[in-house]
């Protein structure tokens, strides 16, 4: 099947956008009448919903950030009763306070059905075998992705996390065509499996990764692709839009957000100004249609871009790009912005080392100092002392070209870097500010 | 070829500069009976080669290969010292003489006397040479 929905994915752009406007103007309508926060976040900022005139009039309502979610713990901005709620996932909170979503019956429709459609767009379907390999529980990424590849008639294989031989019997037992986790999760079920003596692209059907949940590079995408015999999709989404939500087609070519169900703006971060389609800036989402916890203009800290062409599958609905990094995640070295994805998209232009890193940032008297931990691979060692330098000093200096501020790196053993299940944690900021 | 009797394998290993990391590839190949015969440390910033002539290259390999160590078979030669003053000059000499580049040595005195381990850019010109040159070469059979 090409499309789940034709109807509404290949819709032409005008009666997409007179659709977003006429939901965004009903959602305005009813929180302004019935959510006491968006009423007095709308008199603050001096609007009223007759203000919302055509779809650009978005600008004029005001942000929502993750701290009001936390503020308002755990459901004082929530629109619908508890007994109107089917279920409740939980943030884990890494980021400070945890926050929790609630799903009217709804909710989850919708966020299934955006699941049906994105995966119907990478070529999955009735037939495929889905190992679904992120946490299950309060996590949204293992029930969400769960729903989504039984709606679209796929077989589910709830794997969850974590038994990684178990993982690796069962996708060749079961013939699993695709997995869902975190690129990280990924490779290190591509090790295990290589020390099991299991070669994945000869021994496995599988042929198609969902990867998400943390930020990854193109590169990192190659080196997947060609290492382990898929296709590599990225897939994106976080809890406060529901879950994991949207995916790349089979083009490649970024996130199709569906425009049904969210309206995409990117801003400037710092002056919360919107940017030029194309521009590099803070992804902010209004959520069109979802019912127990409304998002109006959220800013959800990814930074990435968008575009807005017609996708070559047809598809009329803008992509976002891959995420580049979050506004949060930013380490300030030196007073330049570095993102440890730009450390990821670099490491994965040299051969001689692997993909795993490791960020130690230090304040050495009043400078910061940017240490990059990163593997020899095996087929690069040499037993001559001078050889290895000129590794490390090849890293050092593609670090420095590409970030523009100095790094020291050290080269470590294959295998000693810590392997991440769920979200890697690659940066460690010793510094106290 | 009769030069490749005197071709000797050395394992090499690559390891991080922090507590512990020699005591590991220890006790690995303590663990599998591999003796250690002549052995050397090179580090740089943050790392070092371990470098080893062991009874049993091929076992000490595989071990520490499958405890994830990054470590390789590099060919040596071993040069016979007089074990008194002059000796390293002796062997030294003949080897500048020759036209052999060292890219490292390490030496120990044993029940062969004294040995100077040689890593060289051209092993097969360089064994000819010192032979030609009346030094003694032990041959791989003394180590494995």
């Amino acid at each position: 099947m090409k499309s789940w929905d034709p109807r509404i994915e290949e819709m032409p752009k005008e009666a997409l956008q007179k659709m977003q406007y006429k939901l965004l103007k009903s959602l305005v309508y009813r929180l302004y009448s019935f959510s006491p926060f968006y009423h007095d976040r709308m008199k603050e900022q001096n609007v009223h919903p007759d203000d919302i005139q055509e779809l650009s009039d978005v600008k004029k309502l005001p942000f929502m950030f993750k701290r009001d979610l936390r503020d308002n713990y755990p459901d004082k901005i929530f629109t619908s009763t508890q007994e109107e709620l089917v279920r409740y996932h939980v943030s884990s909170g890494t980021t400070g306070k945890p926050t929790v979503v609630g799903y009217t019956q709804n909710d989850l429709n919708a966020w299934t059905m955006s699941l049906a459609r994105a995966l119907t767009s990478l070529g999955l379907g009735r037939g495929d075998v889905v190992q679904v390999s992120y946490g299950y529980g309060l996590f949204t990424g293992g029930l969400g992705m769960h729903y989504g590849a039984e709606r679209i008639g796929a077989t589910v294989l709830p794997t969850s996390v974590g038994n990684t031989e178990r993982q690796i019997e069962l996708m060749q037992d079961l013939g699993a065509t695709a997995i869902a986790c975190t690129p990280s999760y990924l490779l290190h079920i591509g090790e295990v499996a290589e020390k099991m003596g299991v070669n994945i692209k000869k021994d496995t059907k599988l042929r198609t990764g969902i990867l998400g949940a943390e930020p990854w590079t193109d590169r990192m995408r190659t080196r997947i692709e060609d290492w382990l015999g898929i296709k590599a999709y990225d897939i994106y989404g976080t809890s406060e839009l529901s879950g994991p939500m949207f995916t790349e087609c089979v083009e490649q070519k970024g996130f199709h957000i569906w425009s049904d169900l969210a309206l995409v703006e990117i801003i400037d971060p710092k002056t919360g100004e919107s940017l030029e389609s194309g521009e590099r800036g803070e992804l902010t989402i209004t959520m069109l249609q979802k019912e127990a916890l409304p998002m109006i203009r959220y800013r959800i800290g990814d930074i990435t871009t968008m575009d807005e062409e017609v996708c070559a599958c047809g598809r009329t609905h803008p992509r976002i790009q891959r995420i580049q990094g979050r506004v949060d995640d930013m380490l300030i070295i030196r007073g330049i912005n570095v993102f440890p994805s730009q450390i990821e998209y670099a490491l994965m232009a040299i051969p001689e080392v692997g993909q795993h890193f490791q960020i130690v940032v230090e304040r050495r008297g009043a400078l910061d100092n940017m240490l990059v931990r990163v593997e020899l691979n095996k087929e690069s060692f040499s037993d001559k002392i001078n050889d290895l330098m000129q590794v490390q000093q090849k890293v050092e200096h593609r670090l420095r070209n590409s970030l523009n501020v100095n790094v020291n790196v050290e080269l470590v053993e294959p295998g000693s870097l810590p392997r991440f299940e769920g979200k890697a944690k690659r940066v460690i900021d010793k510094r106290s500010l | 070829m009769d030069e490749q009797k005197y071709v000797i394998r050395q394992i090499s290993i690559f390891s991080e500069n922090r507590p512990g990391r020699l005591a590991a590839i220890a006790h690995a190949l303590g663990e599998e009976k591999i003796n250690i015969l002549a052995f050397s440390i090179a580090e740089a910033n943050g790392f070092g080669v371990v470098r080893a002539l062991v009874d049993h290259p091929e076992k000490a390999h595989d071990k520490l290969f499958s405890l994830g160590f990054n470590v390789a078979f590099t060919d040596v030669i071993a040069v016979k010292m007089k074990d008194q003053p002059g000796g390293l000059y002796e062997v030294a000499k003949i080897l500048g003489d020759a036209g052999v580049n060292i890219e490292y040595s390490y030496a120990y005195s044993g029940k062969e006397g004294a040995v100077l381990i040689l890593r060289v850019d051209q092993i097969e010109e360089a064994i000819k040479k010192i032979k030609n040159s009346g030094a003694t070469l032990l041959e791989r059979s003394v180590f494995h």
